[in-house]
């Protein structure tokens, strides 16, 4: 009796490389000659560069070569921006080097490239950069007035657009209860915890790029496209990778400028950013003004939702960067129906970092806004937020279901997910204890934040992108081959830095092929043997790429099939396929796909028409999106006197669809809901008026330790997706999603007796303490 | 240029190297004992750690000069050829790593919180490790491997 791979907590494949530190970080590999690159990066938020002179680093010891922007400006290119939201967007000109004009702090201005990295960064200091200093824009509301500074000579605003569904005026006429609110979602920091690293190398004729990206893929075709150097002769590896969160969903100036530089001088180089620089010049996330108005009837039912965004672009636009609000489009509705909803955006510009897709891109934004609003809906009606809630979300009776936004959610049950979230929170209980320590005037409260939150994964219906005006497909490819052994070799178009594709991979090859878990590797990361991908972000690997395993796998099986037909002198439809291997039905009579391999590499005794090869390959492209969902309970301690924040208990309960692996859907989970507290409690970006970046290092811009977190409670419903063989739905952002809303929604539960509705993200202690300190007076 | 003498996974190495160069640059870089990355440059994120002379240091604030005489074991150093070390059996039991960047300091400092506490509590193991960070995992899995690495351990030391 074989047990069936998929659903079993398999301990992962990759582990032992990792723990025993056998790893291939980009930053660890090295090349006969390599040498070693440093970027010299502008100290002013906006200047014009009046000179650059690298004349003095040239002569310095070990120092091979130094350049200015004015160098690889005939060659660099602009870099990409993929997602041109509206018709009439700009999309200013952004060189990889700086050669006229510093926009942010941190945009390289210069760099030195030497026989090692000590030597690299004295040079540095012996560059001389003449700025003539222009005015910071830094706030996004000043950056849209009239008499503001100018970011780029066509203004501050990059696009707005505004998307309507139903009669929003007519909600919002004569409605009993109207909820009007303004969030702020910080700037963050995404912070993987291998900082970035890039090495290139040339024979004279073709170029190899390793770099900690999430993208090899994606990022091969816009080296080609940027440099102009033709896309066959690149070749981009994506070697391990230490976390990417969507950082690593860029094309990045270094990486241009480190392709151009073995270019230039034809040898290897390498660069390794360090910690400080990342927290400058890798992406930022968030970074939205969101008013949200919600008109209700007062029974709670919503009428309608209008939504008007800023946000902060930075100072160019990057790969996705105008994209990442107009994910969260469709999603400020999320699980509830309503009559009518409007959504507005602007993008912004500002000299600070450019800001793109960060875990959640636009979806934790969004479900922020609409699960804070509900519970303010409901301090506002005097009606328990879950109830508000229960009276407008979609029936598990009622999926299929168009939302207001126009999306169709396949499947769902927030109602079971949410009555086992309650369950196991014990949620009347601290209702109870909550009511105990108001009566008592307890210096310490209890706050209870719910978060019922919905998501579309599985980025994306190559069709829905089109109409989306982005720059690509959504499908992902894989291969699965055979080898003579009956071993198997799986290729796969994703990219996992983390996740753990290899294992989760194995475990659907290993059902659909009848072959055991042990004999199938994974393959992936490199395009010279993935040769097709579009790569990892939006929780869209197993959703979309898993499912092309699957696809590849039903095709070996079926040219097995007919080999096996031809083998025992049958027809193929007489064959029962199990436990891997053909039996004719009826009789003891059978090959096991092993042996019907060898058959293939011998090719002795093939049918008509059928290849020395038993392999094949497909691609995916999905319908439609998949929407996991389900209930987040949070339960905080807030310290009146101190303004201290303790979470008490954390309660999740997701619905990812079928689960491949438990053991990994269970890390993703933790790991996310880790990320968005964070956002809740710790983490911001912090820039002054003069546009410097304060948040440079680990010491000012504070991840969260082990020591500042819980346990979390984590069950699941199941309830398959029905637009993809497998059920999936993707888990890799779920957890971010879900738990900013319930820590805030927790800690404003636990301060609205005295008055509070809102505390501003991250609910550092200073903020509550203020809050609470205003309302004493 | 100084010239140290520092044993590294058992194996003793003479080096000439600038008073500049840190512990973590001349185990990468010279040594080529790559399993130790470096995260962060201003001590915070633990990913360099490695013991010096049976303490848990952060190889990024150490200068090689430093370890002079010493005696240092990176991640490539624990365990035997062909099985892990009891932590690090640990940590793929309890799927305590996602990406693996911050898994070798995680490890490194965990066995050195055990040299202090062999039996520690969830709240010991989470203070202990506050100086270690982690994107990935949110902590849970880590703090139940380091828990199931010291009753390995603590199980060795009484079976010897």
């Amino acid at each position: 009796m074989t047990v069936q791979e998929v659903g079993q907590p398999r301990k992962r494949k990759e582990d032992a490389r990792l723990l025993t530190g056998r790893t291939q970080w980009t930053d660890n590999l090295t090349r006969p000659g390599l040498l070693h690159v440093m970027f010299l990066r502008s100290p002013m938020a906006h200047a014009r560069i009046a000179s650059v002179d690298v004349s003095a680093a040239r002569g310095m010891p070990g120092v091979v070569a130094a350049f200015s922007g004015q160098d690889f400006a005939a060659e660099q290119g602009s870099l990409p921006c993929a997602w041109p939201v509206t018709e009439d967007i700009v999309i200013p000109d952004h060189p990889p080097m700086a050669v006229d004009e510093v926009r942010y702090v941190g945009e390289a201005v210069a760099c030195v490239v030497a026989t090692d990295r000590y030597r690299a960064a004295d040079a540095l200091d012996a560059i001389e950069v003449d700025y003539e200093p222009l005015p910071a824009v830094v706030d996004m509301n000043e950056a849209l007035a009239s008499d503001s500074a100018k970011v780029h000579e066509a203004g501050n605003k990059a696009f707005s657009v505004t998307i309507t569904s139903g009669d929003i005026e007519a909600a919002f006429r004569d409605a009993p209860v109207v909820i009007d609110r303004t969030y702020v979602q910080q700037r963050l920091i995404p912070s993987a915890m291998e900082p970035r690293a890039v090495m290139a190398d040339t024979d004279g004729e073709s170029f190899t790029v390793w770099s900690s990206t999430q993208i090899p893929h994606v990022l091969r075709v816009m080296l080609a496209v940027v440099t102009g150097i033709p896309e066959h002769r690149i070749r981009v590896i994506a070697p391990d990778v230490g976390g990417g969160f969507g950082s690593k969903l860029q094309v990045t100036a270094e990486e241009v400028l480190c392709l151009l530089l073995a270019r230039k001088l034809g040898k290897p180089v390498k660069w390794g950013e360090s910690r400080s620089e990342g927290n400058l010049t890798v992406h930022h996330g968030r970074d939205q003004i969101q008013h949200v108005r919600l008109a209700a009837d007062s029974d709670g039912r919503v009428r309608g939702l209008q939504v008007g965004l800023l946000a902060d672009m930075g100072a160019y636009l990057m790969l996705v960067t105008p994209g990442i609000p107009m994910l969260g489009a469709q999603m400020f509705n999320a699980i509830y129906k309503m009559d009518a909803y409007e959504f507005g955006c602007t993008g912004v510009f500002t000299t600070k970092m450019p800001t793109d897709a960060y875990r959640g891109a636009g979806r934790p934004e969004a479900t922020f806004a609409i699960e804070r609003v509900m519970d303010e809906l409901a301090a506002e009606l005097g009606m328990d937020p879950i109830e508000v809630r229960r009276r407008n979300w979609i029936r598990h009776e009622e999926f299929p279901y168009t939302t207001i936004s126009g999306l169709t959610y396949d499947s769902g049950n927030y109602e079971a997910a949410t009555e086992k979230a309650l369950a196991l929170f014990g949620y009347d209980k601290l209702r109870a204890e909550q009511a105990d320590r108001r009566d008592r005037g307890d210096p310490v409260q209890l706050g209870i934040g719910v978060s019922t939150f919905t998501e579309m994964c599985g980025l994306a219906p190559s069709r829905m992108l089109g109409e989306a005006n982005y720059g690509a497909g959504g499908w992902e490819h894989a291969s699965v081959r055979m080898l003579p052994t009956g071993k198997v070799e799986v290729i796969t178009g994703t990219s996992p830095h983390g996740q753990g594709h290899v294992t989760s991979w194995s475990q659907i090859v290993s059902d659909a092929l009848g072959v055991p878990f042990d004999d199938i590797t994974v393959l992936h990361g490199d395009t010279a043997i993935a040769h097709k991908g579009m790569d990892t972000y939006g929780s869209r690997s197993l959703v979309i790429g898993g499912v092309a395993v699957v696809k590849a796998c039903d095709k070996v099986r079926e040219k097995a099939r007919r080999l096996a037909a031809h083998l025992m002198e049958c027809s193929p439809d007489d064959l029962d396929f199990a436990a891997g291997a053909f039996t004719v039905r009826g009789t003891e009579q059978s090959r096991t796909i092993q042996e019907l391999a060898y058959a293939a590499f011998t090719a002795h005794d093939l049918p008509e028409g059928v290849e020395a090869r038993l392999d094949s390959d497909a691609t995916f492209d999905p319908d439609n999106y998949s929407f996991p969902h389900g209930t987040h309970l949070c339960a905080v301690e807030v310290d009146t006197e101190t303004g201290m924040v303790k979470i008490r208990s954390y309660v999740a309960v997701d619905d990812v669809g079928t689960v491949v692996n438990p053991l990994i859907v269970e890390g993703q989970v933790q790991g996310g809901i880790a990320q968005g507290i964070a956002q809740a409690l710790f983490e911001e970006a912090v820039y002054d008026a003069e546009g410097n970046l304060l948040t440079t290092t680990m010491a000012d811009y504070l991840l969260p330790s082990a020591a500042d977190l819980p346990n979390f409670t984590l069950d699941r419903t199941e309830t398959p997706a029905t637009s993809n063989p497998l059920g999936v739905k993707g888990v890799g952002e779920a957890g971010t999603i879900a738990s900013t809303p319930a820590v805030v929604n927790a800690i404003v539960d636990a301060l609205r007796p005295y008055g509070i509705h809102d505390i501003r993200m991250p609910c550092t202690p200073e903020r509550v303490w203020r809050a609470l300190e205003g309302v004493r007076r | 240029m100084p010239r140290i003498t520092v044993t590294v996974d058992g194996v003793t190495y003479e080096e000439d190297v600038e008073p500049r160069v840190l512990l973590v640059h001349l185990l990468r870089e010279r040594l080529g004992k790559t399993g130790t990355p470096v995260g962060c440059d201003t001590s915070n994120c633990g990913a360099c750690t490695v013991l010096l002379d049976g303490k848990s240091v952060k190889s990024c604030s150490v200068l090689a000069v430093q370890a002079d005489g010493c005696d240092v074991v990176t991640i490539e150093g624990l365990g035997t050829s062909g099985s892990m070390h009891p932590m690090q059996q640990a940590f793929h039991e309890e799927h305590a790593l996602q990406c693996g960047y911050c898994t070798p300091g995680m490890v490194m400092a965990a066995i050195d919180l055990l040299r202090e506490n062999p039996d520690p509590s969830e709240e010991t193991i989470r203070q202990g490790l506050e100086g270690n960070l982690c994107r990935c995992t949110g902590y849970c899995n880590i703090v139940r491997a380091v828990r199931r690495g010291a009753q390995e351990m603590g199980q060795a030391v009484t079976r010897s």
